[in-house]
């Protein structure tokens, strides 16, 4: 889609503004309804826009992303910009820098329409937990998108953005993507800079995009990758354009699937479509193993200690003094005393919402004297058997494929009153980030549910820095569909 | 199952403030969460070797100098702060 573009923008046939207008409306006419946004950037998008519309008219070259519109997760800074990550407590918190994706993306030409709505601080699975609106997912609009970055995903899902950038840090790009049948990618730990982006655990976040092909995810993801001064764990650029290595071929390639994986609580219908996709990669001429991650049913347990640990940590500084908002003035009150202390609790007992209340005090717990060995000392060292088991795997084999979430994109509710039901969403992903590894999800198909097609994704996760490889494979995976519907 | 004490105990660490019907919810919640890491027990780590054998990343380390903010200016920064007095932020007394 993006290379198309690009082709109508040089060629003339398409102006970047009016390209940028018919988003913008798109906008304006669907996202009433869908609630992708939390804030719509149109002047700044019409400016970015009409730069590219006078470099064209010079006669300069641009490049593949420049004049396409795209969207932000509400937790990536952009100067001059509320930046909300979902949470009352930065109400009215404006960014004073840009995050280095947004740079980058300014730099590469792209057209940044606005920035989407995304479960508090990216804590959950279906964007219920923010604390500013619902977002419904454009399959069905009685259902969750998925989340975290569920606003990015309906953005695209419903063609109010070409791409949109999300955070994962257990599933935050692949489930939502799932859910709503695009492609969502998370690279490998230290690909993409995290400067500027709201942390949440920081040994496990990374961004990546959301598109409608895996062509595109790769030209979106060439441009943000590589070095950045601002944040240490990222390595340097080894100059790959990732839309180049999409040849379709991927004869002998060696795919694993983690026999431990299709037990338990795996829907049938996606085991079903799993199996055909399984079929489909082999009668492309890949090799399909069944492999074993030894260690694969302690990563939601894993998981789920490291990750509130690292947000206790990273949340202690919203505090009612830095940024944000305050309740030093609200009536509702948690203490007695009129100190310092009365400020946080009183802050963060309003400011918070239910599930970062929850992690942060889970966090803490596990932190704290006396239960620090058991858990997150533990959970560190069960991290490296996951991580062993992967690095075990790909000597065997080239990709490990599996679902990316046990089931379909479920109804607003489902599982609210039900946090453990909710983190059993995460699975399947949470695997890729403890062990730093790159992984896509990208359409398999559909399962049938009330009348209506609901998409599935697969799972492709590679060794770490081998974005390409799985990047071809998805992509001849999503070429060989489509030469099936003709 | 964890008592109330304890939850109140974790809220204010974390600086959270609670009321009792939250005390109450936490409770249940994160117990049922708490339950669920118990899987990890039974793995005995005495016998497995942790090391992984991968590479890491060496801890970058750099120069700790005062670096001049080029574009974003004092005041940018200062805007955020929710309550502000004659260029000081402004925080309830400690004690």
């Amino acid at each position: 889609m993006i290379r198309e573009l690009h082709e109508k923008l040089k060629s003339g046939t398409l102006t970047a503004v009016s390209l940028a207008e018919s988003y913008l409306s798109r906008i304006d006419e669907r996202d009433g309804e869908i609630g992708a946004f939390l804030s719509i950037l149109g002047e700044d998008a019409r400016k970015s826009a009409r730069f590219v519309d006078e470099k064209i008219a010079r006669g300069e070259e641009i490049g593949l992303l420049e004049g396409v519109p795209g969207a932000v997760k509400d937790n990536m800074c952009k100067v001059g910009t509320r930046t909300t990550a979902g949470s009352k407590i930065l109400d009215g918190y404006v960014s004073p820098y840009d995050a280095t994706v947004i740079e980058r993306l300014s730099g590469a030409g792209a057209v940044i329409l606005g920035k989407t709505n995304m479960d508090e601080f990216a804590m959950g699975s279906s964007t219920e937990s923010s604390a500013y609106r619902q977002t419904k997912n454009p399959v069905d609009p009685e259902r969750v998108p998925g989340g975290s970055s569920g606003g990015s995903a309906a953005a695209v899902a419903d063609g109010m953005a070409v791409f949109a950038l999300g955070s994962d840090t257990g599933g935050s790009i692949r489930q939502p993507a799932s859910f709503c049948g695009i492609v969502g990618l998370k690279p490998t730990y230290g690909r993409v800079s995290r400067y500027g982006l709201i942390a949440m655990a920081s040994s496990l976040d990374q961004i990546g995009p959301f598109t409608q092909t895996v062509e595109d995810a790769a030209i979106v993801f060439s441009e943000i990758y590589g070095y950045d001064p601002m944040d240490v764990t990222t390595a340097e650029s080894d100059g790959k354009r990732f839309e180049d290595f999409l040849s379709g071929d991927i004869c002998g390639l060696r795919i694993g699937v983690p026999k431990e994986y299709l037990s338990g609580g795996l829907d049938d219908r996606v085991r079903k479509t799993f199996d055909a996709s399984v079929e489909r990669f082999r009668s492309l001429g890949a090799e399909i193993r069944e492999i074993s991650l030894p260690h694969a049913k302690y990563a939601l347990p894993v998981y789920y200690i490291i990750m509130p640990s690292e947000v206790s940590s990273n949340l202690a500084r919203f505090d009612g003094v830095r940024y944000g908002m305050s309740v030093d003035d609200k009536t509702e009150r948690f203490s007695e005393s009129d100190t310092l202390l009365e400020t946080y609790l009183d802050t963060r007992g309003y400011g918070f919402g239910d599930e970062v209340k929850r992690r942060v005090m889970l966090g803490t717990y596990a932190l704290s004297a006396g239960y620090y060995d058991a858990y997150y000392k533990k959970a560190q060292d069960v991290r490296k058997l996951i991580r062993k088991d992967f690095a075990d795997a790909f000597r065997e084999v080239d990709l490990v494929f599996s679902p990316t979430a046990p089931e379909p994109a479920f109804r607003f509710g489902a599982k609210q009153d039900d946090p453990v039901g909710m983190y059993l969403s995460d699975i399947y992903t949470v695997t890729a980030n403890l062990a730093g590894i790159p992984a896509i999800s990208f359409p398999m198909g559909t399962v049938e549910e009330e009348g209506k097609r609901l998409p599935v994704g697969g799972q492709l996760m590679g060794k770490w820095f081998d974005e390409e490889t799985m990047l071809r494979a998805a992509d001849a995976f999503e070429k060989a569909g489509a030469d099936e519907r003709k | 199952m964890l008592t109330s004490e304890e939850v109140k105990h974790i809220a204010l660490l974390a600086r959270i403030g609670l009321t009792d019907s939250e005390v109450e919810k936490y409770r249940n919640e994160l117990s049922g969460v708490l339950d669920f890491f118990h899987e990890l027990g039974e793995l005995d780590l005495s016998r497995e070797s942790v090391g992984d054998g991968i590479p890491v990343k060496e801890n970058d380390t750099r120069e700790d100098r005062v670096a001049e903010f080029v574009e974003i200016g004092r005041e940018d920064i200062l805007n955020g702060v929710p309550v502000r007095k004659d260029g000081f932020i402004k925080v309830r007394s400690v004690f």
